[in-house]
This record gives C-alpha cells, structure tokens and sequence, in this order.
C-alpha cells in the first residue's frame, strides 16, 4: 500500500506527557557516550545553573518518536517501517530539557512527497512544558522506499 | 566552570575538537533500550540483509548523538547547544565480531555576534567517507 499523501498538514492533539527522569538521562548519556558531568550529576548540572542534570542535545528523539507513533503506527498512512530510512533530524532547543520536566508533545506532519519514487515524510514534534513554555522543536525527514516489485 | 569559550576569542575555521568513537553490536543494543528505537536493522543480520542491507548498521541518531558530545565537551554546558541538525548520507555498518570507529572533528563554521552563537561543523566519516551531511550545532556563548 502506498504512503497516504493526504496525511500532510495533520496536526494530532496533544499526547500524554513525558516524564524526564534522572536515571533515564544517565542512560541516554552513556549510549551515545556522552560524559559531560551535568548530564549525570545534579550538583554539576546545577554550577551551571540548570535545576537537574540536563539531557544530551539528541535526547528530545525520545520524546518526539512517542508523538511520531501515532503517525508511525497508524496502519491507514500506509508507511511500511522496514521500508523507512532515516534521511535528516533538526533539534531546536528553546530551553535545555532536564530531569523533573513534564513534557506534552503535539505532532505536526509538515510534509509528504513522493520523489523519485520515494514518500519523504517531514513531521515537526513541539514539544512544551506543562504549562504550555516550548521547549523543543524535533524535525525529522523519512524517505519510504518503494514495494519491491 | 570559568573556562567556557568565548565568542570574541573563537575565528571561522578553527578546529574546537577532534574524537574517535567506536561501535560496537552491544552498544547498539544499549541505544536500542536507552532511546526505545528498536528496529531490527539495527541487532539483526537476518532482518538487516532481508532489506537490502549489507550488515547491521548503527542507528543514525546513535552517530548523531555521539558526535555531538565534542560540541558539549568544549562548549562546557549541554544547555549551550541551541540547535543541531545533521542529514544521514551513509550507513554505519556495524561488523560481528569487531566494531567500528567513527572519526568526530568539529571547527567554527560561522560567529554571530549579535545572538551570541557559534556555529560548529561536525565533519563525521567512517574510513575516511563521511557519513552525516550538514552537521551543524549552534552554540550559545559568552
């Protein structure tokens, strides 16, 4: 089946929150070897003026690709995952993330556009506090490749 | 931590840091569980090859991750990088047994003085051949 074009300009309603916590920045950090001491200790992260310790500048894909399932694994947009390559991701960081946040995200599909045979999907995860502050804004470009014929 | 960089003694060009990292199948399935990215491409041959592939490969937000801890180390604050964007122009095949080492060398690409931001360039290459195109983190500095 192909890629359901029609889902360009959808706007999903906001998912459940995100709860940033300590150990799960600690592990995030070690996986991409990230060993700046304010990613790991509270005490470092706050000399820098941050309340916790903070999230590597990637850890935002965690939020964002909950938000992105609901496109990702949605059976009527018709995007075959083992089909997908991942072609580019910008993060923007309105204010660092760190452990304590509570984040709510709301998934924008920017774009989808065949070319070459391939579906690019753009899809733009704003991700904010609670109380509604912006915190990241998370785009990703995918390039579905087509059914092997 | 009083020997952040600043912008004023920073020039376009000038290499801020240079590191080798490696890969390995059990990191891979350390990032899987760390950032829930649990597709098979990435832990299994058999699923790897069936699309195509010629070995596992490393996810490409691993590679994107790893390389921009050189921009954190020097920059002295996670919370400087303001943004961060990278396009996935190769794969990073991951062999078993063995690893693979990703060259990181990032330099001043542009100063702004006015938003008070550097903007750092990651050169990113496996065996010579870079694997992320336009890698650009934007720092906030002093």
């Amino acid at each position: 089946m192909p890629v359901d074009t029609s889902y360009a300009g959808r706007e999903y309603p906001p998912n459940a929150a995100y709860d940033v916590g300590r150990e799960k920045l600690r592990e995030f950090a070690s996986a991409v070897g990230a060993t700046h001491p304010a990613h790991l200790d509270p005490e470092a992260a706050r000399a820098l003026g941050h309340p916790d310790v903070v999230a590597p500048p990637t850890f935002a894909v965690v939020v964002a690709q909950r938000a992105e399932a609901q496109l990702f694994e949605d059976p009527a947009a018709g995007i075959d995952f083992s089909r997908v390559v991942h072609a580019d991701e910008r993060f923007t960081h309105h204010r660092p993330i760190h452990a304590g946040d509570r984040l709510v995200t709301v998934l924008h599909v920017d774009s989808i556009v065949e070319r070459a045979g391939l579906a690019m999907i753009t899809t733009r995860a704003e991700i904010a506090a609670e109380d509604g502050e912006a915190v990241a804004t998370v785009v990703s470009t995918l390039a579905v490749r087509p059914e092997e014929s | 931590m009083g020997d952040r960089p600043q912008l004023a003694d920073l020039q376009v060009g000038q290499e801020v840091g240079r590191r080798e990292v490696t890969v390995d199948r059990a990191r891979l399935v350390r990032y899987a569980g760390a950032s829930g990215d649990f597709n098979p491409i990435h832990w299994n041959d058999r699923v790897a090859r069936s699309v195509g592939l010629p070995d596992v490969i490393a996810h490409g937000m691993w590679t994107m991750g790893a390389a921009v801890s050189v921009v954190v180390d020097w920059a002295g604050d996670p919370g400087a990088v303001v943004d961060y964007q990278v396009r996935f122009t190769r794969p990073v095949p991951v062999p078993d047994p063995g690893s693979a080492t990703v060259e990181v060398v990032a330099a001043i690409g542009a100063l702004d003085a006015d938003a008070g931001t550097a903007r750092v360039d990651l050169t990113v290459t496996l065996d010579g051949v870079r694997v992320l195109g336009k890698a650009q983190a934007v720092v906030r500095l002093g």
